[in-house]
């Protein structure tokens, strides 16, 4: 192995290991004395499992109907609908929040319409709250991936099932089953991971201390007490509940899954009933009514309130501009080092050591960004001023935490073009540079400029630990937001939630286009 | 090229931080609705800057109590030289921080019931807290806690989280003065009558204007906003026999400042009655030093019949305890 790709990758290796075990020993070394578990915490991480585990059960329960439906339905807009599956991920999470605020809360569409009925109004906050928001963001991400084990069925199995004319219950045990079940627990453990370290969603939509996540509990005992030593402890806590969700999500998800396009689509004979279709109509406009009306609802509550932009807005905006050009270029740096030592691993040295190395780049997921920035603050303090240095500390952070997505999507690009044309490179005796141009940028472009986008739209919606850096006069477009919001200028924040918008997707689109090259132009 | 434009592009969207002028900056912390547009903040910023030669800067950081929680965060790097928006129930905590200085101003008299007296946060105003309803959609409200704990199912309230809020840590500490041991007890019978527990002052009393929840917590002052700002007399506070909490509001200098004597002057002229005139009608409290006559609204107000405090030295114990007991019954 060439020190060209040793020295970098241990390098992004110890910096992702000083960010995550590093930084809760930082924290933990701050609050030794903490001690005992208390009543609050164990309420907390009560409820972090159960919101986690219900949202996750009934992303699952309501992506299996609609994926079913979408694989035996063809309809004008079929592609359209599982491409805007994909949406939901790159959507800023505060986004989100105000358009289910806005069709689910007190005076929100639905209760409107129950108003109109003579029934009471909704009151989501607290649980139900909670788990509209994470079925809404993650239901999309379950129904790509239970879409995926369909389409990853045999073309001939349909066709075997077609000519024994199983239909209906046999059709579904022999056939269709068999593909839930392997595509299912994946997404189960994935949704619950997401959910898991929920914080943005739980301050906006919990409506006080009933419903408060680790991570949210974690930002309240640093930013409100003051209490490191709680904030450590919590973390740990968050810590073995994620490393445990993260192991059985990557054991069993295939989490290439949030990439943008339409499935394959298989020839399917079943499901041509009357019974059938009502059905597989009524789950998709269903969905598309779930999904949609949140976001029609920002979408026309932001265009009345694009007036009310003042330059807080575009201030606030170029500040986000400049967290996920930072975040980007971090993640790429961390992500390509790491990959290329890990296939470097895999395919010439031991493949313990690349396991320990791929499992070291997952660490993030289970860490919490509060502790990462709370343990930025401990170290800089004595040093420089942590809060001047706001926004690329939050980039960081959020680099951290894209980078064992962009490591998914990276590895298997650069095994693939080593494995199918390393041979070949070395026949010809290609080497540093030539290789890279040669043998790799062209493989590896489009993962590269996928990998890229997705960061970048993480980075620019992030509402998390700049919630904790950010000098109050100087929020990003986020916080901005839910600063926004918080203080009743719903108007204002629906059009910086437009802004917003705009900005996550056109900055996904962008690099997304650039790693294509000519060939998505 | 390609990669050049960007670069260019992001660095035009840098904030300069160069100064049009020399002036010095006075940064303020403070809560959100002193900064708004209809709130005290335009004013006392003109009042000021008229006579201080300086820039006041007046920073919305959260409601009151974030506020302290902020200024602990950020340490003796922060930025603030100035937190207004404290109160007396975090006076002992916020100088156990060891971030505030001593004023070394002399004051005249405070105008506060019951007097005030510390070398280093200045009261600005102070007040009663009590619920406030709308009397179209209410027509008895309830006359003391316990009314309130008895009170049909519908009667529901929307309060403030007494970790970020200065309201929200006052009904805290309400509650525990009346109630003291049976305080938790109280909370569980309130618990069901909770909309939901916001974390500043704003959120809930919009929340009850929107129709949200019967009655918000705010102050006694607060229909007088109504009446003088809006014409509108169906906006009350229900007056509580068990009496009321008082607020006072007060403002400290931070010791890390990098403009000590302009804090200080700032802190002085709190005092003065350009600054005091302005409260009344703009954060709608009662006025901490002599401000001229009140509007004619405010003869109209709830007159607690026990104005409720605890000693600011007692407060730190207290409200330590009396959070425990809310965050373990809210939290379940």
């Amino acid at each position: 192995m060439t020190p060209r790709v040793l020295l970098p990758g241990l390098l992004a290796l110890a910096i992702l290991l000083a960010l995550t075990l590093g930084a809760l020993a930082v924290v933990a070394a701050r609050g030794v004395e903490a001690g005992a578990i208390t009543l609050p915490d164990w309420r907390a991480l009560s409820f972090t499992l159960r919101q986690a585990f219900l949202s996750a059960a009934l992303s699952v329960l309501l992506a299996v109907p609609l994926a079913r439906a979408l694989a035996r339905r063809r309809f004008r807009g079929r592609d359209l609908l599982t491409t805007l599956l994909g949406a939901p991920f790159l959507l800023p999470v505060i986004v989100a929040i105000l358009g289910v605020i806005a069709v689910w809360g007190r005076s929100g569409w639905a209760s409107d319409a129950l108003l109109a009925l003579g029934l009471p109004r909704l009151d989501i906050y607290g649980m139900p709250g909670v788990l509209i928001a994470h079925v809404f963001f993650n239901l999309p991400l379950a129904a790509r991936l239970i879409l995926q084990g369909f389409s990853d069925l045999p073309p001939e199995r349909w066709r075997v099932a077609a000519q024994l004319g199983a239909e209906g219950w046999s059709l579904f045990r022999l056939v269709e089953w068999p593909a839930i079940r392997a595509s299912a627990p994946g997404a189960f453990a994935l949704v619950f991971l997401v959910c898991a370290t929920s914080f943005a969603v739980a301050l906006a939509l919990g409506g006080g201390p009933r419903a408060t996540t680790l991570e949210l509990a974690i930002y309240e005992a640093a930013s409100y007490e003051f209490d490191l030593g709680r904030a450590a402890k919590l973390a740990g806590l968050q810590f073995a509940v994620c490393a445990l969700a993260a192991l059985l999500a990557f054991a069993a998800a295939a989490p290439v899954a949030a990439s943008p396009g339409a499935l394959t689509l298989v020839e399917r004979w079943d499901g041509r009933g009357r019974g059938a279709r009502a059905m597989d109509g009524a789950v998709i406009a269903l969905v598309c009514l779930f999904l949609g009306l949140p976001m029609l609802a920002v979408v026309l509550r932001g265009v009345g309130g694009l007036d009310d932009l003042g330059p807080q807005v575009w201030a606030a905006t170029g500040r986000s501009l400049i967290v996920a050009a930072v975040a980007v270029a971090a993640t790429l740096a961390l992500s390509l080092a790491l990959a290329a030592l890990i296939v470097a691993l895999q395919t010439r040295g031991s493949r313990t050591a690349a396991r320990l190395a791929d499992l070291a780049g997952l660490l993030p997921i289970a860490a919490s960004p509060f502790v990462v920035g709370i343990a930025f603050i401990i170290v800089l303090r004595p040093v420089a001023d942590p809060f001047a240095l706001a926004l690329p500390l939050t980039a960081i952070v959020n680099a951290a935490m894209a980078t064992p997505f962009a490591l998914r999507i990276l590895i298997p690009a650069i095994r693939l073009a080593h494995d199918e044309h390393g041979r070949l490179a070395d026949s010809l005796g290609l080497r540093g540079a030539t290789r890279l141009r040669v043998l790799y940028w062209p493989r590896v472009r489009a993962p590269l400029g996928f990998a890229a986008g997705l960061s970048g739209a993480l980075a620019i919606g992030d509402l998390g630990v700049i919630a904790l850096f950010s000098t109050p006069n100087e929020p990003t477009l986020p916080l901005l937001m839910h600063l926004l919001a918080g203080s009743r200028q719903v108007e204002a924040a629906h059009g910086a939630a437009l802004v917003l918008i705009a900005l996550s997707f056109g900055v996904f689109w962008l690099f997304d286009r650039l790693g294509r090259g000519r060939e998505g132009a | 090229m390609r990669h050049s434009l960007a670069a260019a592009a992001f660095a035009a969207l840098l904030p300069f931080a160069a100064q049009a002028d020399d002036k010095p900056t006075l940064t303020v912390y403070t809560y959100d609705s002193f900064v708004s547009e209809w709130g005290p903040g335009p004013k006392v910023e003109e009042a000021f800057e008229a006579v201080c030669d300086c820039d006041l800067d007046l920073v919305a950081a959260g409601d009151g109590a974030a506020l302290l929680g902020r200024v602990r965060l950020e340490g003796a790097r922060s930025d603030a030289d100035v937190v207004l928006g404290l109160d007396a129930n975090l006076v002992a905590m916020a100088r156990e921080t060891g971030l505030f200085a001593p004023h070394g101003q002399d004051l005249p008299e405070s105008a506060v019931p019951g007097g005030w007296a510390d070398d280093t946060f200045v009261p600005y105003d102070w007040g009663y807290f009590a619920f406030v309803y709308d009397t179209t959609r209410t027509e008895t409200p309830p006359a003391s806690f316990e009314d309130l704990l008895n009170a049909p199912k519908d009667v529901t309230i929307v309060i403030q989280d007494p970790r970020t809020s200065t309201p929200g840590l006052g009904l805290l500490l309400w509650v525990k003065h009346v109630y003291g041991d049976e305080a938790p007890s109280v909370w569980e019978r309130l618990e069901p009558r909770i909309v939901t527990v916001t974390k500043g002052w704003w959120e809930a009393y919009s929340a009850f204007l929107e129709g949200e929840a019967t009655m918000a917590l705010s102050y006694t002052t607060s229909p007088a906003y109504h009446v003088i700002a809006e014409d509108d007399d169906t906006k009350r506070a229900a007056a509580f026999e068990e009496g009321h909490y008082m607020q006072i509001e007060v403002a400290g200098k931070l010791a890390g400042s990098d403009v000590p004597d302009l804090a200080d002057r700032f802190l002085a002229f709190i005092a003065k009655e350009d600054f005091q005139t302005i409260i009344p009608t703009t954060n709608w409290m009662y006025p901490a030093y002599p401000a001229g006559d009140l509007p004619e609204a405010f003869g109209d107000l709830v007159e607690p019949a026990d104005s409720l405090i605890f000693a600011p030295e007692d407060t730190p114990a207290v409200r330590k305890a009396a959070l425990a007991e809310w965050l373990d019954v809210l939290s379940r």
